[in-house]
């Protein structure tokens, strides 16, 4: 049996951030892919504060996580609201469709 | 509880916001009277700030600092939003944007850059930067029927948010490797270098590059630039660039100052990047905004060379670039926002030829910011670009400066392209002749004091000079 330790906790959180990161980058299609990409990043750091928390025998990473969840919420229902309002006005929230601006 | 007193300004922000909400939720068409009321509370808090007697102290558990920088960089943020909104009332109405959360909004924005400049705590930090960018997010696509401003506000939340993202997974290394959220106690327990302490700052400095929109994450400014509406831009374009410099000096400064070494290669690739891009990229624009966009991280990347310096002179300099950035762009804007044409207000450059001979006295003005904006001696903009340059040859930094002159040079083409229009080519159909002393008052401010800045230049330097965050 290996003993699970820091590091491995610091790897899953690693996965998840670069999940996140190239689900932003390398999705065409939907905008709401991209929100939940974000929330998957705010979820990768939460694992490593927790982690990080536990292993310094320190409250404050814990307090940090429960503050980075309100703003998570608080952040997706913005989004969310916007992408609401882009959808009245164009009628899709196709990633290739925002292309209004160029220069 | 003696400690809650040094934080007059933020809780009368607080409380005003919420009273302001509520008047605004029972009062119908209540957004004249709001937006005044708004103005006040601004020029109040100005007020407040100003009369506490300003004495370097850290209260909540270290968690806040009050000291000189974070109060000049306070009053900055505050004076620039007053004229701000005061120039942007006439265009809210005019384009019947005249809801009542409008100025609820920015004060929020203004509550939270309060709380990140005050902040000597990673969680207040981070509190402070969600609060400010949520409002910026919804100040962007404010403008909701219209499809180029709900496209702005969406792209800025994208890249917003993942720059937050980045910047908080930065903040957890840091957490986790120097065991403490407090700038002080990260300075203390990184003194021995080590790669996650490295790694951290990486993260945090991309984060924070995002915000104050430096090349190689400036890809979302001309776009939100282009898309929300002219007020919002102008507020873009001035008060988060404040607020995102300021934490960026504090955390050079105290955290990472032990890693100098480190961030002192990436800040001078930033900075370097943003005078190149900003020097090339605006050559070909022809919209007003998206050039003004172009220009403003050109002009990020000079304030980030007195950063890259690494010395208290450096940092001095680039608090006094970018409060004389802050007047060139109110000015600037300002002059944007009188550019209307029949019912529509307009964004081409080509649109402004020839307005010399209709309106000498407003063209004069843009003609002086420009001058400004691209560095001509005697305005204040040459004496912000020298004071940074010669910081950066103090530390020895002689391919920096040399780039940035160059840029300088450079730059300069589409500031004149513009003076060369509005004074040599034929003339077309006058603007609408109104008359609003928002507008005109802030663009005669601004000018004044970018002319009258080489008479008096001890005024501001000496205020800034007593600055220190050591």
């Amino acid at each position: 049996m290996i003993e699970i330790g820091l590091s491995h906790y610091l790897v899953l959180g690693a996965i998840i951030f670069s999940l996140g990161m190239i689900g932003i980058f390398l999705n065409r299609k939907n905008v709401i892919v991209i929100l939940m990409s974000i929330e998957l990043i705010l979820l990768a750091v939460n694992i490593n504060l927790v982690s990080f928390s536990i292993f310094l025998q320190d409250i404050v990473g814990q307090i940090f996580t429960m503050l980075i969840l309100t703003v998570a919420a608080a952040e997706a229902a913005i989004g969310l609201a916007i992408i609401v309002a882009y959808y009245r006005n164009k009628g899709s929230i196709r990633v290739e469709d925002i292309n209004q601006m160029k220069g | 509880m003696i400690e809650i007193k040094y934080l007059a300004p933020e809780i009368f922000l607080v409380i005003s916001i919420f009273s302001l909400l509520s008047v605004g939720v029972y009062l119908k068409n209540s957004f004249n009277i709001i937006f005044r009321l708004s103005t006040v509370i601004i020029l109040v808090t100005l007020l407040i700030l100003l009369t506490s007697d300003i004495e370097n102290i850290k209260i909540f558990n270290n968690s806040i600092i009050i000291d000189d920088f974070s109060s000049f960089i306070k009053s900055l943020i505050l004076i620039s939003s007053f004229f701000i909104l005061i120039m942007s009332k006439k265009y809210l109405n005019d384009i019947k944007n005249d809801k009542f959360e409008y100025p609820i909004i920015i004060l929020f924005s203004i509550l939270g850059m309060f709380i990140m400049v005050g902040s000597n705590d990673l969680i207040v930090f981070y509190l402070g930067l969600e609060l400010q960018s949520l409002s910026l997010y919804i100040l962007a696509s404010i403008d909701r029927d219209n499809l180029k401003s709900s496209e702005a506000g969406i792209k800025y939340f994208v890249l917003s948010a993942l720059s937050s993202g980045l910047l908080l997974y930065g903040c957890s290394l840091l957490y986790g490797f120097t065991g403490s959220t407090n700038f002080e106690l990260i300075l203390k327990n990184s003194e021995n270098v080590n790669t996650g302490t490295i790694f951290a700052m990486v993260f945090i400095l991309v984060g924070l590059a995002f915000k104050v929109s430096a090349v190689p994450f400036h890809m979302w400014t001309p776009d939100v630039y282009q898309g929300s509406p002219t007020s919002v831009t102008s507020f873009f374009s001035v008060v988060p660039k404040i607020a995102g410099i300021a934490v960026l000096i504090r955390f050079m400064y105290v955290p990472f100052q032990s890693i100098i070494d480190q961030w002192q290669n990436i800040i001078v690739f930033i900075s370097v990047g943003s005078m190149i891009l900003g020097a090339v990229a605006a050559i070909g624009q022809n919209n007003i905004k998206r050039l003004i966009a172009y220009s403003s991280i050109g002009h990020i990347g000079y304030a980030i060379a007195g950063i890259a310096a690494g010395t208290e002179n450096g940092f001095r300099n680039t608090i006094l670039y970018i409060t004389i950035y802050a007047v060139m762009n109110i000015g600037a804007f300002a002059f944007i926002l009188s550019m209307k044409r029949g019912q529509k207000y307009i964004e081409q450059i080509d649109e402004l030829s020839g307005s010399s001979k209709n309106h000498p006295l407003m063209s004069f003005c843009l003609l002086i910011i420009l001058f400004s904006l691209a560095g001509i001696p005697p305005l204040a903009g040459f004496f912000a670009k020298f004071y940074i340059f010669m910081s950066v040859i103090e530390s020895g930094m002689y391919i920096l400066a040399i780039i940035g002159l160059v840029t300088t040079v450079v730059s300069a083409f589409y500031y004149i392209r513009i003076i060369k229009i509005m004074y040599f080519d034929e003339t077309k159909k006058p603007f609408e002749n109104f008359k609003d002393i928002g507008i005109h008052g802030s663009i005669v401010i601004s000018c004044t004091l970018l002319i009258s800045f080489f008479l008096y230049p001890s005024i501001l330097n000496n205020l800034i000079s007593n600055i220190s965050i050591f």
